[in-house]
């Protein structure tokens, strides 16, 4: 597959994006936040780092840029699009799921592996998982608590569109302990956590690997 | 239009002693830069002179002493003191280049933006020479954390090198903290950076030949950090709280920005370009003017053309102003469209400000206004000097206490004394700090943070960098030349239990008011214990930074020379971690065996903890701990070792608790003590690590050792779930809530 993956000023998880996708025998490239067009490209990944410095609310600006009507367009098509981090809250920002990631409760920034149970092992982006596993993610953010209204979180309880939560202890204050949504087409993910950066035996962890794996089985 | 100089027959005009103050200049300093330009300075050019003779940009006490180290050998690619960084080669193509530095006085008065704008410049520091920043270190030190006041500090300072790094996208993968009573007024922060570049690639911070161009980028100028370099030149006071002005404030996603520019631009199109300079302590003066001088050139600057953030601003303003987030770049003249059009990218506006003339002289402009016209030769070469040096006798007899006179520990204290010291900040776990860094950016992090050193991988490369920084405080007071050279050693060390071969070294020294003879002792002498360690470890000195004048109305800081050591591990794939294993390993202790003497408690931990003082000999055997760097090195690289920690705070009964800890996994030691047990289990005896190895080779190891003139010694066995360690029975749990708590529950308490 060929994967475009977004770079806004701030951005910083972009390479590790890139290499995670290469060792995975696929192509990806970083596509700066002024392109108007995606075509091409058969998956988006939006990384993580702090587009625009954060400035006002995380990903509030970025959702600004060019790039951004294209990646609407491009989501409507049904093709993957995969934001961890602060491009899970840029996918927030830009309406393209529901929710807000609000300041961790702590209000201290947390890096530290977090444990994971995938709630679903029938999406695009888990099949290779089975229902229930529990995955160990690296986290990294300030701002990573899921916050939205009762009837939100109802909704995409029911819908089964909650693939990931926190395991034991909430690093984040995130609401039911959710780490990571989707949209109801069920072709736009967006978690806190870096699977980029468990993809690597090297660095300790490659459970990572089980997102762009199922990716590529469902879409490739 | 106004012409400047005056005549150079005009005497120097009566000077008051409040300008000199603010520029911390003496009065016989503003004599001798009179006679140097043959007319008393104009105000700019003050300023001008003021800032560059700073003790932070000049280096007026600590210059002289520099020469002791060693700088050189086949690895190191640059002159000490000549670019914004040192660099090293590293094998494969790659170079890493380095540097540590201060940001003390800042941090004193505002926490969080003084150690964030630390961070931010460190970094300038590196991808000014063209190189990407790969990982950062933190050494700190606080006053007592029960102080309100320190916690605040050390919350502050915590946060704000995370506030900054983390929105970088470098990793902080390592460093200190420890608290020690003298830092209570005086904080210390010293930020490290290293970043890598293909060979050959290095830009110089150099102006190039005349008619090039000086281009400012990044930030406007405003009147922020005005007078800084000052600043950090003299004591805190009940006043410096009005410095407040003097702190600049950061803003980490302009460095992003920058620093992805630049780091392109170079990579890219270094011919466009002929130096690359930060605008870091005495803004673009310094960084101009340096330029010019490493050129051997002179420059005219046109202040007016020098973006601002701010109406009013006057060139001496515009000239000294620390506002953070800008770098000079000298381009040549053919390419200044290309270079704006390379920033424009980013978003980023790149001004040209001046050009490199051939007359020497430093002008600066003010539209039509000469202001400043003065040789780049006088800027530069501040007066150097060498106070008298005399021990301070409270250290010296302190440093003759002899331990032996304590009582021995009980050995029904023994579990006492041990979670005492787990819970010791300078010992107990420092996940409350870490784990507010993003330490995995850039998945290079091979070893995170809470190990003895730091390794990172170089994509692409088989070999791995290994980075640590350590400073330990009260040895240094004892015993300066000693402490210094201890620092080094246990640098070194931690690097080599990692699996690496130290390679080079880059210091910050941390010391009070030099002009006083019990200081300048610490600083000169320390100097010499650096330099005879680096020597002994084949670590030329590649880059540093001195930072005098720590002191406040409580004291003089006890004086810390920070060492930031690069090791290079020729295998990344075999980096050893501190925690120990599987149940059945061996444990083996390497140097100086189990049984100590009263002695190795001098500057311990223990003392500190359980007798509340800092006393007794402090020593160092070079020898031995250049044979304990080969025998980690040789063992590593054989496959042999599962662990390896170095013995130093707290001894080899803490080094044991904190590898068993980290491996979740216990440890029993079935060698018997013998004589004093304090010592055995918490002397701090050098030149000492612990190691854990399937038994299956631990023949291996013997010889190894053997062949290199080192003792060691089998004294246990990885097991179970306890802490056995002579007279300590302990549940592993328990050992270990008391490290992991101690920190969390003084200081979010």
């Amino acid at each position: 597959m060929r994967f475009a993956v977004l770079v806004f000023p701030g951005t910083w998880s972009d390479w590790d994006c890139v290499y995670a996708l290469e060792d995975q025998g696929q192509t990806a490239e970083r596509v700066w936040h002024r392109e108007a067009d995606l075509d091409g490209f058969d998956g988006v990944i939006l990384p993580g780092g702090f587009s625009y410095g954060d400035h006002l609310r995380c990903g509030a600006i970025a959702r600004f840029s060019p790039v951004m009507s294209a990646l609407e367009r491009f989501a409507a098509t049904g093709k993957p699009v995969f934001g961890s981090c602060n491009g899970f809250q840029i996918l927030c920002e830009a309406g393209l799921l529901p929710g807000v990631l609000l300041r961790n409760e702590t209000l201290q920034f947390r890096c530290q592996p977090q444990e994971l149970t995938v709630e679903r092992a029938d999406t695009g982006f888990t099949n290779v998982c089975d229902d229930g596993q529990v995955v160990q993610l690296p986290i990294s953010h300030g701002e990573g608590q899921y916050f939205a209204e009762p009837s939100v979180l109802d909704e995409l309880e029911d819908a089964g569109r909650v693939l990931f939560r926190y395991r034991g202890q909430n690093p984040n204050g995130s609401l039911r302990d959710i780490a990571g949504i989707m949209n109801p087409m069920g072709n736009v993910l967006g978690m806190m956590p870096h699977p980029e950066r468990a993809s690597d035996e090297l660095l300790g962890g490659t459970d990572g690997n089980y997102i762009w794996r199922s990716i590529i089985e469902h879409w490739g | 239009m106004t012409r400047y100089p005056p005549p150079a027959d005009a005497p120097p005009a009566n000077i008051d002693d409040e300008v000199l103050a603010q520029i911390a200049l003496s009065q016989d300093e503003y004599e001798l830069a009179s006679e140097r330009l043959g007319r008393a300075p104009s105000d700019v050019e003050l300023g001008m002179i003021g800032a560059l003779w700073s003790e932070h940009c000049g280096y007026k006490h600590s210059r002289p002493l520099f020469h002791h180290f060693p700088t050189e050998d086949e690895r190191i690619l640059t002159t000490l003191g000549e670019e914004n960084a040192g660099a090293i080669s590293i094998g494969g193509g790659w170079v890493a280049v380095m540097k540590i530095e201060s940001h003390n006085h800042p941090s004193a008065i505002e926490p969080y933006e003084g150690a964030a704008t630390g961070v931010g410049g460190i970094v300038r520091d590196i991808f000014a020479m063209g190189a990407q920043p790969i990982a950062l270190l933190d050494s700190l030190r606080f006053g007592p954390l029960e102080d309100r006041r320190n916690r605040r500090l050390c919350t502050g300072v915590v946060a704000g090198i995370g506030g900054y790094g983390n929105c970088l996208g470098i990793p902080t993968v390592g460093g200190e903290l420890l608290i020690g009573e003298s830092y209570s007024g005086n904080p210390l922060v010293n930020a490290m950076c290293l970043g890598i570049a293909p060979q050959g690639s290095l830009i110089s911070a150099t102006a190039g030949p005349p008619g090039t161009l000086l281009m400012i980028v990044g930030a406007d100028t405003g009147r922020d950090g005005l007078h800084g370099a000052t600043f950090a030149s003299v004591e805190l006071d009940e006043a410096s709280a009005e410095r407040r002005p003097a702190v600049q404030v950061g803003n980490p996603f302009l460095e992003k920005s920058l620093m992805d520019a630049c780091v392109g631009l170079v990579r890219d199109h270094r011919d466009w370009l002929e130096g690359l300079q930060d605008c870091g302590a005495a803004g673009i003066t310094s960084s101009t003017v340096e330029m010019a001088e490493r050129a051997g050139s002179g420059l005219r600057i046109q202040t007016q053309n020098v973006p601002r953030r701010e109406s009013g601003m006057t060139p001496y303003e515009v000239m000294l102003s620390e506002s953070q987030e800008r770098m000079i770049a000298a381009v040549k003249p053919e390419h200044v469209g290309d270079v704006e059009a390379w920033f424009e990218h980013w978003d980023l506006h790149a001004e040209v400000i001046g050009e490199v003339t051939d007359d020497g002289i430093a002008r600066v402009f003010d539209g039509e206004d000469e202001v400043a016209a003065a040789p780049v030769s006088v800027m530069t070469n501040p007066p150097a000097y060498t106070p008298y040096a005399e021990r301070d006798s409270d250290a010296a007899a302190r440093a003759a206490g002899d331990p032996s006179e304590l009582d021995d520990l009980k050995p029904t204290e023994a579990n006492e004394a041990l979670l005492q010291l787990l819970a010791s900040p300078n010992i107990a776990s420092k996940r409350w700090v870490y784990r507010q860094y993003d330490h995995m950016v850039g998945t290079n992090t091979v070893v995170t943070p809470g190990s003895d050193a730091a390794v990172l991988r170089v994509r692409g490369l088989k070999q791995g960098l290994a980075v640590c920084t350590d400073g330990p405080g009260r040895a240094v007071e004892l015993d300066p030349y000693v402490g210094a050279a201890r620092a080094v050693a246990e640098a070194a060390r931690n690097v080599a239990c990692s699996g690496a071969r130290p390679v080079a070294v880059t210091d910050c020294l941390n010391f009070a008011n030099p002009e006083r003879a019990p200081i300048y002792f610490q600083l000169s002498e320390s100097i010499r214990g650096m330099a005879d360690a680096c020597r002994a470890f084949n670590t030329p000195v590649v880059s540093g930074n001195a930072s005098l004048y720590n002191e406040s109305e409580d004291g003089p800081v006890t004086p810390t020379p920070v060492v930031g050591m690069l090791g290079i591990i020729s295998d990344v794939r075999q980096a050893v971690r501190m925690a120990f294993r599987d149940e059945g390993d061996e444990v083996w202790l390497l140097g100086a065996g189990l049984n100590q003497e009263a002695a190795s408690l001098g500057g311990s931990e223990y003392l500190a903890v359980r007798h509340g003082k800092s006393a007794g000999p402090v020593a160092i055997d070079l020898k031995a701990e250049t044979a304990l760097i080969e025998v980690l090195v040789e063992a590593s690289e054989a496959g042999l070792l599962k662990s390896a920690h170095d013995c130093s705070d707290g001894g080899l009964a803490v080094a044991l608790a904190e590898s068993a800890i980290a491996g979740e996994v216990g440890v029993s030691i079935d060698r018997p003590v013998s004589g004093r047990l304090n010592a055995a289990l918490f002397g701090e005896a050098g030149g000492r690590a612990v190691v854990s190895l399937d038994p299956s080779q631990a023949e291996r190891l013997a010889e190894l050792a053997s062949k290199n003139g080192l003792p060691a010694t089998r004294i246990g066995t990885v097991a179970s779930d306890r802490l056995s360690i002579a007279a300590i029975e302990l549940p592993l749990t328990e050992a270990a809530e008391t490290w992991t708590s101690a920190l969390p529950s003084l200081l979010d308490g």
